[in-house]
This record gives structure tokens, sequence and C-alpha cells, in this order.
């Protein structure tokens, strides 16, 4: 659907991004995830058709967009701030885009009141848009961008500007509310939860580039690099030639010793004093913390080395300070690229 | 660059750039033509008189006793009369941020009036009512059976200021009430929460939060009352002469012009001074859309009550009292009704040097109105807009276009009628040379009143409308101008209000057909016999309504058409 080629782009003299190539597929959610600054919004920009670009070339259902102006790209895009004209009502603002197509009177205002159902405003048309809520106003932005029927869905963190309760719950809606409309969309976040809820696929960004492209399962399984480790909130990431802890588990893995330098021991394959799984590893550790999360706690181990190692665990076998045992699987160990 | 992607987008883009940048030039040109090339005729004149540098007309200037006393009385009026405005508006001000109470928008328009009315029906209206033969005289004179008037302030600095007062008013209750209303009272709540009382408020917190507010509003009242030229020409006189009155003796009575040119030199660098304070301290003004506004509370003490009362009781005896005694005098003007003044405005008066009739006069004012608030409109739009782009061009183009605003109307006048008399230029004779000074004159007004709509807009709005499929002309139709739709309709009304009004620069160029109503009305008052005095009182009510019916349709229109945001 959307072919993203060796695209770059620079503010200035300032290069924003370099050498981004990416595609989203027919009715396929691909979440932007990276920290602020990255990129991810001027690329959105640029798939907008609000930026242009220094070099590549961007094509949707095979043609090249390049030369089509934003208003004529029939794409859809939510604005962090939502972007909604104070001078009009809720369902002005949503028929926007309606009738700048010359679509009928009729037609808009059914239209209009679909979607004001669809997201849960039904009969709040004529209410001002200053008198809205955080999450009202998301709500109006989303129907606004929706109303013309995008070819492409795009959204620029569009729960930004919510508390973490509301976001929560707006992330599954919105999904739910694209894949109803059997949609491509783009989402832009910093959140990876909202990631992981939202997205069909995740590509991951740091200054400029793409560091990996995957579904949240993958990425979460499998980063590719400690960068993107450490942004899905992955700790247990060691330099082999500082840690022997590192070393030691490298050379029971891999025969062959590691390629690379830096690894990651996934913390979905740390346990404490539990059934061994098949392959694994027991070290003898101390716990040094424990944070009761509910179904489970965040707990940090010190290994006999001063290695700390940071996992969750479904309950507490020991206080904090006495002796554990602790037991690694030896597909928990990641190889991490530069 | 790969050119099958930015090549033809790029080429549109930049071909619509090159059109919008010479757009631009067109407000520029206007400005070099009839503002700088004027100016510097000035400049050249007052400089070298008979071609060559000659600085004796400075010289005499400086070494003049009379001339040094001018200036110092200039400053000294206008000083005066900006603490007088600031001082008085300030506790209104506070009253109309603070509290809530019926009829209170209503009043804050109404307070706005007197800023659009002609400084020559201000003066005349005070004449009305505190002149010798005034009706407070009159009035005190009937109650205590008096044979004099125990009010004496014809031609005395008193009378001057009370009418600056008045009409620099609103722009001080304006200015301080918008600001404060949005800075809010979370402060002053903190301060009483951290023991404050209300003395150690006002000087602590109140006064020092908004001091950016009264540094801009004093001093663009400076600037208008250091300009003032009608209310000084007819209520001083030749004794209270200010620098503006000055120039104007000297080029029109005296006809020494070069020492008016090195007067309205002195003029213009005062002004520029004075502008360049005014911009800093409206860079300062600007307060972001998203802080929380004021809470408006009714008032609930007995000494908020009467605080406001007070208030309105103020303004309003403040605003009405001279309009109302204005449309008194010219209807009852020999104690009975006489409507005269009014029947005999299609005739010339016998004892007039008119050359047309008033009420040929009322259309010629009208004419020009339309046209200068159609030029100012265009050419002011274009420059808020290029003002706005940010950038270089937008730091040196937004003093630039207030230049007018800075330099005064018998300034303008005088380098119109020096520098456009000779072809290709020659306007000396054409009735055209009112309406283009006019639109110079109101152009700062409507680029003023855009700017602030202008600015508010986030980018964001226009890029959404853009991706919802908005065309260019689209995205400027449905969303900026609605949203400078405010901001228009303030800046045509100020351009159509300040056209109608417009006295200095139109004394100087009016010929004897297209004279306006300001210039018509000052003749009058200074032609002998009741029956010239009858038609000024006339004419000035005329105006009065033409401009107060305008400002209020266009406040009323403003109200129902466009929601604040």
């Amino acid at each position: 659907m959307l072919h993203i080629a060796n695209v770059s782009h620079a503010y200035e003299d300032l290069v924003s991004l370099s050498n981004i190539t990416l595609q989203v597929k027919s009715s396929e959610i691909v979440c932007l995830l990276g920290p602020s600054g990255c990129g991810k919004t001027t690329l959105l920009r640029i798939i907008a058709g609000l930026e242009t670009v220094l070099e590549g070339k961007i094509t949707f259902a095979g043609v090249d967009i390049g030369d089509t102006p934003a208003h004529r790209r029939e794409f859809g895009l939510m604005f962090q701030d939502f972007a909604l004209f104070p001078h009009m009502n809720v369902a002005d603002n949503i028929g926007y885009g309606l009738r700048r197509r010359g679509h009928r009177r009729q037609l808009i205002a059914r239209e209009v009141e679909l979607l004001l159902e669809r997201v849960g405003l039904a009969g709040m048309g004529k209410r001002d848009i200053a008198s809205l809520s955080g999450g009202q106003k998301q709500r109006v932005a989303l129907a606004r961008s929706l109303a013309p029927k995008p070819r492409l869905l795009m959204l620029d963190e569009p729960l930004g500007s919510l508390d973490a309760q509301l976001r929560d719950q707006l992330a599954l809606e919105l999904r739910q509310i694209i894949k109803d409309k059997t949609l491509s969309a783009i989402y832009v976040t910093h959140d990876h939860r909202e990631a992981y809820a939202v997205a069909d696929r995740i590509a991951v960004m740091n200054i400029g580039k793409l560091e990996q492209v995957d579904t949240p399962r993958n990425l979460y399984h499998q980063p590719r690099s400690a960068f993107v480790a450490a942004f899905l909130g992955l700790r247990n990431i060691f330099d082999i030639e500082r840690s022997s802890f590192a070393r030691r588990i490298c050379s029971e893995v891999i025969s062959s010793g590691a390629a690379a330098k830096t690894v990651l021991i996934h913390p979905s394959g740390i346990r404490m004093d539990q059934a061994t799984a098949s392959r694994s590893l027991r070290f003898d550790a101390v716990l040094t913390s424990a944070v009761f999360r509910g179904d489970y706690f965040d707990v940090s181990v010190s290994l006999d080395d001063d290695t700390t190692l940071h996992f969750a665990n479904p309950a507490l076998p020991a206080a904090v300070g006495e002796a554990v045992s602790v037991t690694i699987a030896l597909d928990a160990l990641i190889e991490l690229e530069e | 660059m790969d050119s099958s992607l930015g090549g033809g987008h790029a080429a549109l883009t930049a071909s619509l750039r090159c059109a919008a940048n010479l757009l631009y030039l067109v407000p520029l040109i206007f400005l070099v033509v009839f503002f700088l090339y004027p100016l510097l005729a000035l400049f050249d004149l007052s400089l070298r008189p008979d071609g060559i540098l000659d600085l004796s007309a400075f010289a005499r200037l400086l070494s003049s006793d009379y001339h040094i006393g001018t200036l110092v009385f200039t400053v000294y009026q206008a000083l005066i009369s900006t603490t007088a405005t600031v001082v008085l508006a300030l506790p209104c001000a506070f009253v109309f941020a603070r509290f809530r109470f019926p009829g209170k928008s209503l009043l804050l328009s109404l307070a706005t009036l007197p800023f659009v009315l002609p400084t020559v029906v201000v003066a005349l209206a005070f004449a009305v009512v505190l002149g010798d033969g005034g009706l407070l005289n009159d009035l005190l004179r009937t109650l205590f059976s008096l044979d004099y008037s125990p009010i004496q302030l014809e031609r005395t600095l008193a009378l001057i200021i009370i009418a600056h007062i008045f009409y620099n008013f609103a722009i001080a209750l304006r200015i301080i009430t918008s600001y404060w209303a949005s800075v809010g009272f979370a402060t002053e709540e903190a301060a009483r929460a951290l023991g404050a009382n209300e003395i150690s408020l006002w000087r602590d917190i109140r006064l020092p939060l908004i001091r950016p507010a009264l540094l801009s509003s004093a001093v663009l009242i400076f600037i208008f009352c250091f300009t003032s030229f009608g209310v000084v020409l007819i209520l001083g006189g030749i004794r209270f002469a200010t620098l503006e009155v000055q120039i104007y003796y000297q080029a029109v009575s005296i006809f020494n012009l070069p020492l008016a040119a090195a007067l309205s030199l002195v003029q213009i660098l005062s002004m520029l001074v004075m502008l360049v304070i005014y911009t800093r301290s409206q860079n300062r003004l600007q307060v972001s859309m998203s802080s929380s506004a004021a809470i408006l509370r009714c008032p609930r003490t007995r000494l908020q009550r009467s605080v406001v009362f007070a208030c309105v009781l103020l303004i309003t005896a403040l605003l009405f009292t001279p309009l109302l005694a204005l449309l008194w005098r010219s209807l009852f003007l020999t104690g009975k009704l006489d409507l005269s003044g009014y029947i005999e405005l299609s005739q010339r008066s016998r004892a007039s040097l008119l050359f047309i009739t008033p009420l040929e006069a009322v259309f010629n004012s009208l004419r020009y109105a339309i046209m200068a608030m159609t030029a100012a409109l265009a050419l002011g739009l274009i420059a808020a807009h290029m003002i706005n782009r940010r950038g270089r061009w937008s730091r040196f183009s937004d003093p630039l276009f207030m230049l007018p605003l800075a330099t005064s109307a018998v300034t303008l006048g005088f380098g119109f009628i020096i520098a456009l008399d000779e072809p290709p230029l020659n306007l000396r004779s054409s009735w055209l040379i009112i309406p283009i000074s006019h639109t110079l004159v109101a152009l700062p007004f409507v680029i003023r009143s855009v700017l602030p709509s202008l600015r508010t807009i986030p980018p964001s709005l226009g890029e959404a409308a853009r991706v919802l499929g908005a065309r260019p002309m689209e995205k400027l139709l449905t969303i900026d101008a609605p949203l400078v739709s405010r901001g228009i309709v303030v800046g045509a009304t100020f351009a159509f209000t300040v056209s109608m009004g417009e006295f200095g620069a139109s004394l100087f160029v009016a010929q004897r057909e297209s004279v306006t109503i300001p210039v018509v009305i000052y003749r009058l008052i200074g032609d002998p016999g009741l029956g010239s005095y009858r038609q000024a009182l006339a004419m000035s009510v005329i105006l009065m309504l033409v401009c107060a019916g305008g400002f209020l349709i266009i406040e009323r229109l403003r109200a129902a058409g466009v929601a604040e945001f």
C-alpha cells in the first residue's frame, strides 16, 4: 500500500531523517515508536505532504505521491494538539473534510451523526469546541480525520495529552475503530505500552533512523539493538568485555562464542526458585529489592560478581536481603547489534 | 535530489512563494511612495531649504526659548494627560477584570466609543460642557443666580487634559482589563494564602503583574497626547501650542516652511523613540491563550458593590456628559428647540468662507472613508500576513508599518503638500490625496487589529485543513479568514472611523471642494456668527452619530457573528 523508500529529510542544515525505508500494508496499523526528537512526527508530516523530502520516494498504491500536495492525498491526519477549528462546532469540524470534497449537505449530516455515534459522542454535534473535555476533543479529532474516508490514517501522539487511565482505555478503542473501518494507519507514539496495544507492527526510531520493524511480540522478545531493548523498558543489558557474568552465559549458550559486543538477558527468561526450564542455568543470588505489582513482583537480585538482574517474578520466595536461587533460560540470551 | 519527487511540487511552491512575495511589495511600495518619500521631502526642506545644507532653521529652533518652551509643553501636557488617564482607568480595569455585573460588556464596548470620535467633535463637546458659555456654567449661573461664569476653563491646560482623558480612557481600560483577565488572579490567591493584606497585594502582586499592560497603554496614550492636534488647537489655541499646532501655524499662517519642517523633524525623532518603547512593551504583552482565565465573580460585599458602582458611574459620566451636551446644545442653542442648524446644512452660511455646503462635505467624508477603509484593509491584511511569517522580513516590517502611527497627521499632511506637488505624482490639487492620507493613517490600526488574531492561530489548524482536502484558497477562506474576521472587522471599524474623523492631515491637503466634515466644523467654529456655530454643532452631532452608529453596528456584528475562543 504505502512504500517509503530511502527517504531523508533535513530542517535547514540539521538532518532529521536519514534513509528511511518502510512499508504499510493494506488494513495494517504500523506504530512509529521512539523518543521525542527522533523524527517520527517529521516522517508523518512527510507522508501527509506537509514536509518535502531531501531524497527518496514515497508511493501509495503504486503511485508516486511526492508531487501530490497535502490536500490531494486523501490521507487523514490526527494532530497531537487535535487542531480542532475553534470557530466551528463539533459537527462542522467533523464535516469539514466532507464539505471540501463537495458532498451534499444531507449526506454530510448523516455521516457526521454516524461518526459521532461511533466515537461515543452521539447528540453532541452542536457543542462548542471550547466546551469539550480532553477526551471528547480527542474523539472529535478522530471522527474528523475518519469522516472523509481517508486512504491512510495517520495519528500523531493522539493520546499524548490525556491522562494515563484514559489512555489505556482509548488506545484499545482506537484500534477497534480503525480495524472496523479496515483502514491502513500509521500511529506515532513514544509510549511502548500504547504501541503494543494499538499496532500490528512497530517501527522503532532513533535519531532519524529506523532501528527495527516488527510485530509487538517479536519486538519485545527479540529486540535487535541495545537502544530498542532499553526503549522497550528491558534492562539486563551487558557489555561482554566488561561483564564476566555475560561472558560466562555466552560460553554456556553459544559454543562458538558471542559475535556481538552487547547482550540482553531477557527478563521473561529469568525466574527465582522455580522448576528448572528444559535448558537453563542456575545461579546463587541475593534478593536486593522487590516491588509489589499485584499479580507479580518486580524484583532485583545481585549475583556474586555484583551483577544485578531485574525481572518480574510471580511470587516472593524470600525476604529482601536473603539468598535466593535464580534460573536463566538459555534462550533468554539475546545478542544485540551496535 | 530525486527529480521525480520534489520537482513539480517544489516548482509550484516556489512560484506561489514568488507571487506572495510580489504581493508583499504592494504595501511596501505604498509606504515608500506616500510615507517615506514625503518624509524625505520634509527632511530635505528642513536641512536644505535652498538646495544647500542650511541648519539655520534648527539653530533658530534650538536657540529660541519660545520653541524650546513648545517642546517642553508638548511633553508636559502629554505626561499629565497620560498619568491622569492611567490612574483613572486602573481601578476601572480592576473592576472589569475581576467582577461580573449586568451591562458590563455593553459598558466596555461603549467606553471605546470616544476613541473613534473625531478630535474636533470631542473638543467642541468639551467646550460645550465646560466652556465659559458652556452648559455647566449655565447651570451654575441659574442655580446660584450668578452674573459671571464660575468655571473658567476655556483656554486652560485643564480642559485639554480632561479632553485627553475622555479620549484615551478606553485605551487604558481595554489593554489593562484584557491583560489582567488573561493573567488571572491565581498568584493573588497564593499571596493571600501566604498572608498578604490588601496594600501588599497591590504593591507586591497586582501592580507588578500588570506592569507590561500599564507600560504599554501609557506609552500608547503618551503618543496620542504628544501628537494631539484638534483638541489642543480648538481648546488651547496658540497660547497652548504643542509641536503639532506650532507646525500648523508655522506652515499655514506664517508660511515659514523650513521652520515647520524642522519642527516636524523634531516631532518625528521623538515619536521614533516612543515607538521603539511601545513595540518592546507590546512584545511583553503577549499572553498565551491557554493561560487560565480569571473566574469572574459578582460583587458581594458592600465595599465591592460601591466600587463597581463608582466605576460604572465614572465611565458613564465621562462618556455621556459631553456627548449628550453636544446633542442638547445642537437642539436647544437658544433655549428652545431649534433645528435650523440642521436644516441649514444644505446652505452655505453667509459669513462662511466655505466653498461647499456642509451637506456636501458629509458626502465627501463618507466617500473618502469607504475608499480609505477598503485600501487600508487590503494593504493591512497583506502587511499583517507578511509580519506574521516571522523571519528577517517580519523583524523590520513590523516597526516599519507602525511608522505612520508614530508620525503625526499634521506632519503627514505637511509632507504631502510639499512632496506630492509635481509630476509624476501631482496630487496636490486632486481629491485622491485625502483618501490616500487617510489610508496611511488607518493602516497601522488595521495591522494592529489583525495581527493579534493572526498570531494566535496555531499552524496545525491550517495543516489540518490541508490534510482534510482544503485547497490553499479554501484554507484561507474557511480557517484563516473566520479566525481573523474579528480582527478584520475591528480593523475596518478603525479605518472607517479614523478616516471620518481625521483632522490634521485633511486640514493640510483638503481643497476647497474636497473638504471633509472635521475641516468644515473647524472652519465653522472660527467663523463669526451664531449661524455658523449652529451648523458646527449640527455637523458635530452628525459626525458623532455616524461614528457611533458605525461603531455600534460593528460591535453587534462582532458579538453575533464570531465566536470568542
